[in-house]
């Protein structure tokens, strides 16, 4: 229980201290949210509308940092995250609300899959050290090397443009209306499937890698040698000696690999105009969309977080050493 | 699966009780180190039989090949390491021999644990860290009587950790909630639970301090005569031997230099070998003595004069040691159940009379 106590703390002084950051990160940003609309605008906006849309936006009242830092608090607990610059007058926690699922659907899939794929992969290899499994090494270093916008970018060109089996780009057919019908979700799927593709084959080999050298480590323990000098049968000393101690770190690399399921995909999203969170981030940033920005940061922080708690608590489940002090 | 063949057994093991009756016997096993062209060769064509009911001593200096030889003997051994030759008998149960060496992978599998079992060096990473013992007790019963029902295994998991002295509710510890000494006593209780006929200890006691060694030990000399198992111990403690042991092999190099029973290895050493590696331990009665140990270091392996590997060492080196390897034959006094490997004791090379000490 004090174990528990201590990692909720901690977790609580953590939230603080990103949040804290997260709301000082954009005043420090050069550059005002008014010029960028109106150098975006391209002078078809008024420049006497300049006054009214500080106005609009709220930047002509003159407060102190103190007084912006409670309001700020004081409307994150009400769960408002204020009106985005760019869509105007959307509140963020709309925009956040409409691309956080596709994220989270399309990645967090892909992460999963990766994750399960390239650890079973990853045991087999590394249980069958030393023999051609180990040739198959190369091939997934190489898949590891190779940066995500290049592995992205040729998969649109072949998959998408030269043989048209895929859409290069978006999220489902335009042509239908967003509902749970089988046709709209076999849209998404199909509109997904590239993407998530891309992301799976580029990390499934950092998985592979991961296991395949913990239990090459896992495989020397003297307890493995002991699995197998009381006859058990192979496949329990592989699943429940070695990849069961092997997996301990994968599981918490995991779990933080989950976090970054919600900020990591900018460039996955870019490439492939998704319409998720990175996605709206990148928008936001473009265009100093300073609540935009702030919301998605912090959802993003958020999910870090959770991401390691969850990380801290399966760790704790599957590994009974970092128990002991619980007792 | 009683143990009933404790009949064999006496309360002071006499020497060779039956050497008709070996449980297990090694023959002529070779193990190189490196599977390229100028492979290591550890283990250089090692015989050696335990008999029923027998507690044989491994010694020698580490490095040496003793467990090596436990490894090869139960194709444990891990990479780069390879048998490259010989035969390893088990006499099953059912009075049937089977080669070790020569099972499929089925059969191994089924002989392991229930003919033989073995206890390794590392109290402290022989247990796996994310089970409880009671898990780790029961999957060994579980996968050689499959049709065992599980409140029964458990119960047995309960009996075997009394056997050695922990009380039953520590089956629902983990491995690190456990001291080193608990530990290796969870490993022997472990190794028992199928009752096989041969215990191999790999030195199970070096993690642990001395007062815990010793408890250790006489737990397993007293299972031994009430469960009638046969034990292989290795360990570089010569005097640790010479109490507990029947008979004490004696390695260098890769090689048996000398077998006997283990107080006559202690009162009157054969081979100069033998007799450094016994200056090199405190007697355990009469006089204090100076210790003397033995100078030099053992060979590397990978490059071998020819002769006899301990010649470099060796005070009574001849000119023929450094030619010719010696193999394991009668002492020169000829006694029974004697062997040793060294050109002292080839008749017709001795100028004179062999040197004092092994000649007692």
């Amino acid at each position: 229980m004090r174990f528990l106590l201590r990692r909720v703390v901690f977790y609580a002084l953590t939230a603080w201290a990103a949040i804290t950051i997260n709301f000082f990160i954009p005043r420090m940003l050069p550059g005002d949210p008014v010029t960028a609309l109106l150098g975006r605008m391209q002078g078809r906006i008024d420049s006497g509308a300049e006054q009214s849309l500080r106005v609009l936006f709220g930047l002509d009242q003159d407060l102190g940092l103190w007084e912006q830092y409670v309001e700020y608090w004081r409307m994150l607990l009400r769960g408002d995250l204020g009106l985005s610059f760019t869509h105007f007058p959307t509140p963020v926690a709309d925009i956040v609300n409409q691309s956080l699922p596709w994220t989270v659907g399309l990645v967090g899939v892909a992460t999963v899959i990766a994750f399960v794929i390239g650890t079973l992969a990853g045991s087999i290899l590394g249980w069958r050290r030393g023999t051609w499994a180990d040739s198959l090494l190369p091939v997934a270093t190489f898949f590891q090397a190779v940066p995500y916008f290049w592995l992205g970018l040729i998969t649109i060109a072949v998959l998408s443009v030269n043989l048209g089996w895929f859409p290069s780009s978006g999220s489902y057919d335009r042509g239908l209306v967003p509902a749970f019908t089988g046709e709209f979700i076999g849209s998404v799927i199909y509109y997904g499937f590239l993407p998530a593709l891309t992301v799976v084959v580029s990390s499934v080999a950092g998985w592979v890698l991961g296991m395949r050298n913990m239990m090459v480590t896992v495989s020397s323990e003297d307890y493995v040698t002991v699995a197998h000098a009381k006859g058990l049968p192979e496949r329990q000393v592989m699943l429940g000696y070695a990849a069961r101690n092997a997996v301990l770190p994968q599981v918490s690399s995991f779990a933080l690999s989950l976090g970054f399921v919600v900020g990591g995909t900018l460039i996955m999203e870019m490439v492939f105009s998704y319409q998720g969170i990175g996605y709206t981030l990148y928008q936001a940033v473009s265009t100093h969309d300073y609540p935009l920005m702030q919301g998605c940061f912090l959802v993003i922080t958020l999910a870090v977080l959770v991401a390691n708690m969850v990380a801290d608590l399966a760790y704790a489940l599957l590994d009974p050493r970092t128990r002991t002090e619980d007792r | 699966m009683s143990p009933t063949d404790t009949s064999t057994q006496t309360s002071t093991p006499t020497p060779a009780a039956t050497p008709s009756d070996p449980v297990l016997e090694i023959r002529n096993l070779s193990v190189d180190y490196g599977f390229g062209d100028d492979p290591t060769h550890v283990l250089r064509e090692v015989s050696l039989t335990l008999n029923r009911g027998e507690v044989l001593g491994l010694a020698g200096e580490s490095g040496c090949g003793k467990s090596t030889l436990a490894y090869a003997a139960t194709r444990l051994l891990p990479p780069p390491g390879l048998i490259t030759g010989g035969e390893v008998w088990l006499t099953g149960r059912d009075g049937k021999r089977a080669d070790l060496l020569a099972l499929s992978d089925a059969e191994l599998r089924a002989a392991r644990w229930r003919d033989i079992a073995i206890v390794f060096q590392g109290a402290m990473s022989s247990l796996n860290p994310v089970y409880r013992i009671e898990r780790q007790l029961i999957d060994g019963i579980l996968a050689h009587r499959p049709r065992t029902r599980r409140a029964e295994a458990r119960e047995r998991a309960a009996e075997l950790l009394r056997l050695v002295g922990i009380s039953a509710d520590r089956l629902r510890s983990y491995p690190h909630q456990l001291s080193g000494g608990m530990r290796q006593r969870v490993m022997i209780a472990m190794a028992l639970a199928l009752e096989p006929q041969v215990l191999i200890m790999d030195e199970p006691t070096t993690a642990l301090d001395v007062v815990m060694q010793r408890q250790i030990l006489e737990q397993v000399m007293e299972l031994r005569e009430r469960l009638g198992f046969s034990v292989v111990l290795i360990t570089h403690d010569v005097s640790l031997l010479v109490e507990v042991a029947d008979r004490i092999a004696v390695m260098y190099a890769g090689e048996i230099v000398e077998t006997a029973v283990a107080r006559d290895v202690y009162a009157k050493p054969r081979h100069p070998y033998s007799a450094g590696l016994l200056g090199s331990f405190p007697p355990l009665h009469g006089p204090r003595r100076e210790l003397t140990g033995i100078p030099g270091a053992p060979p590397d392996l990978s490059k071998r004069p020819p002769g006899c590997p301990f010649a470099p060492r060796c005070p009574h080196a001849m000119d023929v040691c450094r030619v010719e390897l010696p193999v394991l034959g009668r002492t020169a006094q000829a006694e029974e159940g004697r062997l040793v490997a060294c050109h002292l004791h080839t008749s017709g090379l001795v100028d004179g009379e062999l040197p004092e000490l092994l000649a007692r």
